[in-house]
């Protein structure tokens, strides 16, 4: 991939990062103290969800070898992005330069094998940098065997994570969306007095499914989610973002390239929003129905917000107890910061300090929003220094994702997992009862004055009992 | 002697193999305030320590050179020795690993000549050992990365020297990636019952169990062998290797040292233990204490107890060589039969893996033999668990990587103990899944049943119902 063209996805001009010059754009990463993914991976999160393609990773084993499988995205039905598909290069194949005739005969393995409805090209950085020219080679695979071939250029040299997201996204939106129009609406499906809308969902991954506690509420509306980049999607499904009448940025600045483009070239208008709590989701919901401008949607999606919260607040009301009061401490990946806040706050707990690395200018406002002015943001979050903030401001949980999970436990402190790897669906106002239960099953457990004690025997002197008894 | 056979085919489906690279991190994670780095882009250091966190639910220190498309193009070199620099200032390590990668070592880095510019550069971290290692992930598997870093981490450390015997009772023991944190805890009181003292390197017994520290945290390793023991590796009286796979860093050691090599595939089953055992009395002088006798004597009785289960059992295996060789022998030795051998590289091991072929392959090719062979029961990593579910058997977790389940790292094989437990499950899985015959219900008995009746007590080989 061309720097120019690396430097256009990371100037995304609809991310707020980029509004704030004076941070200088990106600084090159510190060797010997950088923590973070690679493009390759941001680029996989973002597609591997897209259930019914071949994702083949081309390059030696590490990047399939040491990493397959290990997210936490759910999908109805196919599941191909399960299977850790790679040409797994060998120093021949490299230096014989065999790599781009076995990648060839991949494709066509995956194709023969499991029908899929397209297949990804994940180039690595040794097939970058030995100079492969994947995009003429996925062409004439495509052409040779009749299926879409999609180059997905976002080698692990190229920069951070992030970076790769946006790849992905442009790659969607460059060779998949718009290469097909939506099937109308079945008549079985269609309801009386019930509109149907066609909407877009931009990075929703459907970790633990946690779109499904959302999914129904969206039915209930009319609210056809014609395509999602990219919680159990097909191939067939990203083809027709384009004809969504609005669309929603779950949680992410890193796709907001797909966004904006979509509204720029395609005219379907966005918002950023997140399920996480219950005001956070039933604003999502109204903006749907604004963005869509049907009154009759709108009359529908207060009365269901009202059913929803109401029933929330009574499931919650036992919960926000126990926990109102209880101080936390977030450090989580950029937009996730102001999201969980709201959705801690609708438990009636405070939030002591929040990490925001990965912020943006505009993550920050909303954060100064919801925590006043004088909110301690942390910018740097190594462990030492996490737990140090945690230490003074005598926080009662560390929130953050499953890379510090162990680091909490070492240091004996209650714990909630919000990124990739958790274990639990959080999503919408079902979601959230599972989180004010996961938030009190740690910060109420016995383990934590357990393991704190000194062992009875400290500071003794052995057989002192007997002694005395003497 | 199996043939190994590689049938090459174009695309990996589901890998048995992870990279060389982590499997030197994982080497250089069993030395105690290590903090290893990875010479390559960030994310060969962020699938690493995921890959870690997930298998041993621990806090994993893993840097990166963290290479970027300048780097990339013009020259890594200086990714290196500042990288070393800022861990030196920043963490102050005793020791720092530094396995290369495929970006890397395709870029053509030198990666000794780079420390040794460091040396020149910042001699006032002279004190910090760094271990260089060359570890491409388009060569070898996991289990070969972590024996070229064990090589390494001899080379380095280890002096030329003939002070054999110095240290009396002072044993090495070198430690493929086979072991397990719960292997290494097993070795280590084995020869401890001998009077002797075990210096294990690497050491991830010591730094990788999973115990709670004083202080909140740490960006080293929390145990692990320490630099000065390795150093004096010369002075023991002997050295076990375990795992066929570490050869070349024990034909270092005994060339740097002179200390005798005593050597074993693996620890895993009766004939292995007893060999073991048998070595440690000739080097101790010391009669094999009873505990150990009544250890041997558990196992025996949980043979004859699980043989029922264990006979004729049709296996699958999925593993890297030396785990591989380790647990087929203790399957064969129980009557079982290996049906399907597979794993992730070639292996001098190999070959002598008791079953007809090993097929160097993915988990895909481990499916299909299984299927095709009718195995009753996978042995492969948590990976293994979709192609057990598909073929409907039961799976035992053994390897790398063990992320479904709490405690993967804790188990192990070596022993009379471990041995035991493991044949202990291994029947428990076949019971699981004992398939009765289908009822047949005579022609003539043509009146209808209570449907609500209890159902009668299942039978089942040499287990007591009550």
């Amino acid at each position: 991939m061309r720097t120019s063209d690396i430097a256009l996805l990371i100037d995304e001009p609809a991310c707020a990062n980029n509004a704030n010059k004076a941070k200088g754009g990106c600084t090159r990463p510190k060797p010997g103290a950088t923590a973070g993914g690679c493009p390759f991976d941001g680029a996989q999160i973002t597609l591997f969800p897209i259930a019914d393609v071949a994702h083949i990773v081309h390059g030696p084993i590490a990047c399939t070898g040491d990493s397959w499988d290990n997210r936490g995205t759910r999908t109805t039905g196919p599941a191909f992005h399960r299977l850790g598909m790679t040409t797994d290069l060998s120093e021949q194949d490299i230096v014989m330069g065999r790599n781009e005739k076995k990648l060839f005969h991949a494709i066509r393995q995956a194709i023969d094998t499991y029908s899929p409805a397209a297949v990804f090209v994940y180039a690595t950085c040794v097939t970058a940098m030995i100079g492969e020219d994947l995009p003429a080679l996925c062409k004439d695979a495509a052409a040779r065997w009749g299926v879409p071939v999609i180059p997905v250029d976002a080698a692990g040299f190229y920069g951070s994570k992030k970076l790769g997201d946006r790849i992905a996204g442009q790659t969607m939106f460059d060779h998949v969306i718009g290469t097909r129009e939506p099937d109308p609406v079945p008549e079985s499906v269609q309801r009386p007095g019930i509109t149907v809308h066609d909407v877009a969902m931009i990075a929703e991954y459907n970790i633990r499914g946690e779109f499904w506690h959302v999914a129904p509420l969206f039915d209930e509306l009319g609210l056809r989610i014609v395509g999602s980049l990219s919680g159990d999607a097909r191939f067939r499904e990203v083809q027709t973002m384009h004809r969504a009448k609005a669309s929603m940025v779950v949680c992410s600045n890193a796709l907001l390239n797909v966004a904006r483009q979509l509204k720029e070239t395609w005219g379907v208008p966005y918002f950023e929003g997140s399920f996480y709590g219950v005001t956070d989701t039933s604003n999502a919901l109204r903006e749907f129905a604004r963005l869509l401008g049907d009154a009759d949607l709108i009359a529908r999606t207060e009365a269901l917000i009202a059913r929803e919260e109401a029933r929330a607040s009574a499931q919650l009301a036992p919960w926000r107890e126990r926990l109102a009061g209880k101080r936390a401490l977030l450090y989580t990946g950029g937009v996730k910061s102001w999201s969980i806040i709201s959705a801690l706050r609708d438990l009636g707990m405070e939030v002591v300090a929040t990490g925001v690395r990965k912020s943006t200018e505009d993550d920050k406002e909303r954060i100064r929003d919801l925590l006043g002015e004088d909110a301690h943001m942390i910018e740097d979050g190594n462990p030492a220094a996490l737990l140090k903030v945690y230490n003074e401001k005598g926080a009662d949980v560390l929130i953050a994702g499953g890379r510090n999970l162990y680091t909490a436990m070492k240091a004996r402190i209650p714990f909630l997992d919000v990124n990739q790897e958790r274990e639990y669906a959080y999503a919408g106002y079902a979601g959230m009862l599972e989180m004010a239960r996961q938030l009190a099953l740690t910060i109420e457990s016995p383990v934590w004055p357990a393991v704190r004690k000194p062992a009875p025997w400290a500071g003794r002197i052995a057989g002192e009992a007997l002694g005395a008894a003497r | 002697m199996a043939e190994i056979i590689r049938i090459p085919k174009p695309l990996t489906v589901s890998p048995l193999k992870a990279s060389q690279a982590i499997g030197a991190a994982l080497a250089f994670l069993g030395m105690r305030n290590c903090l290893p780095m990875l010479h390559g882009a960030q994310g060969c250091t962020a699938f690493g320590k995921v890959f870690f966190v997930r298998h041993f639910r621990e806090p994993i220190p893993l840097q990166t050179t963290a290479m970027d498309q300048i780097a990339t193009v013009m020259s890594a070199d200086e990714n290196v020795i500042e990288g070393l620099k800022t861990i030196c200032e920043k963490n102050r390590p005793e020791v720092i690993g530094l396995p290369t990668t495929g970006l890397s070592e395709t870029q053509g880095t030198d990666i000794h000549r780079l420390v040794r510019e460091f040396r020149a550069k910042y001699p006032e971290y002279a004190a910090t050992a760094v271990i260089p290692v060359n570890t491409p992930d388009f060569a070898g598997c996991f289990e070969s990365g972590f024996a070229l870093a064990l090589d390494a981490i001899v080379d380095t450390l280890v002096p030329e020297t003939r002070h054999v015997g110095r240290r009396r009772r002072q044993v090495n023991v070198l430690a493929s990636s086979m072991l397990t944190p719960g292997d290494i805890e097993a070795v280590k009181e084995w020869i401890e019952a001998f009077g002797l003292r075990p210096l294990i390197v690497p050491d991830i017994g010591d730094s990788l169990d999973g115990h709670l520290i004083d202080k909140q945290h740490s960006p080293l390793t929390l145990g692990g062998a320490p630099l000065a023991e390795v150093a004096a590796m010369g002075e023991s009286i002997a050295t076990l290797v375990i795992g066929r796979s570490v050869s070349a860093a024990a034909d270092r050691l005994e060339a740097r040292t002179g200390v005798p090599t005593f050597r074993f595939d693996h620890l895993v089953g009766l004939d292995a233990s007893d060999r073991f055992t048998q070595t440690l009395a000739d080097i101790s002088g010391v009669a094999v204490p009873a505990k150990i006798e009544r250890h041997r004597a558990q196992l025996q009785d949980a043979m004859v107890d699980t043989h029922f289960m264990t006979g004729f059992l049709r296996v699958a295996l999925g593993l890297e060589p030396d785990l591989l060789k380790g647990l087929a022998d203790l399957l064969v030795s129980m009557g079982a039969t290996v049906v399907t051998a597979v794993t992730p590289a070639r292996a001098g091991v190999l070959e002598s893996v008791p079953c007809e072929t090993v097929r160097v392959g993915d988990l895909d090719d481990l499916e299909k033999s299984a299927a095709a062979n009718g195995a009753q029961l996978l042995v492969s990593n948590s990976h293994g668990v979709e192609v057990a579910n598909r073929l409907g058997i039961s799976l035992l977790r053994a390897g790398f990587p063990l992320y479904d389940q709490v405690g993967g790292y804790a188990r192990g094989w070596s022993g009379y103990r471990l041995a035991r437990q493991a044949l202990f499950d291994i029947a428990n899985l076949f019971l699981g899944q004992h398939h009765d015959i289908p009822a047949y219900r005579s022609i003539y008995r043509n009146y209808p049943d209570s449907s609500t009746g209890a159902r009668p007590p299942q039978a089942c080989a040499g287990v007591v119902r009550h």
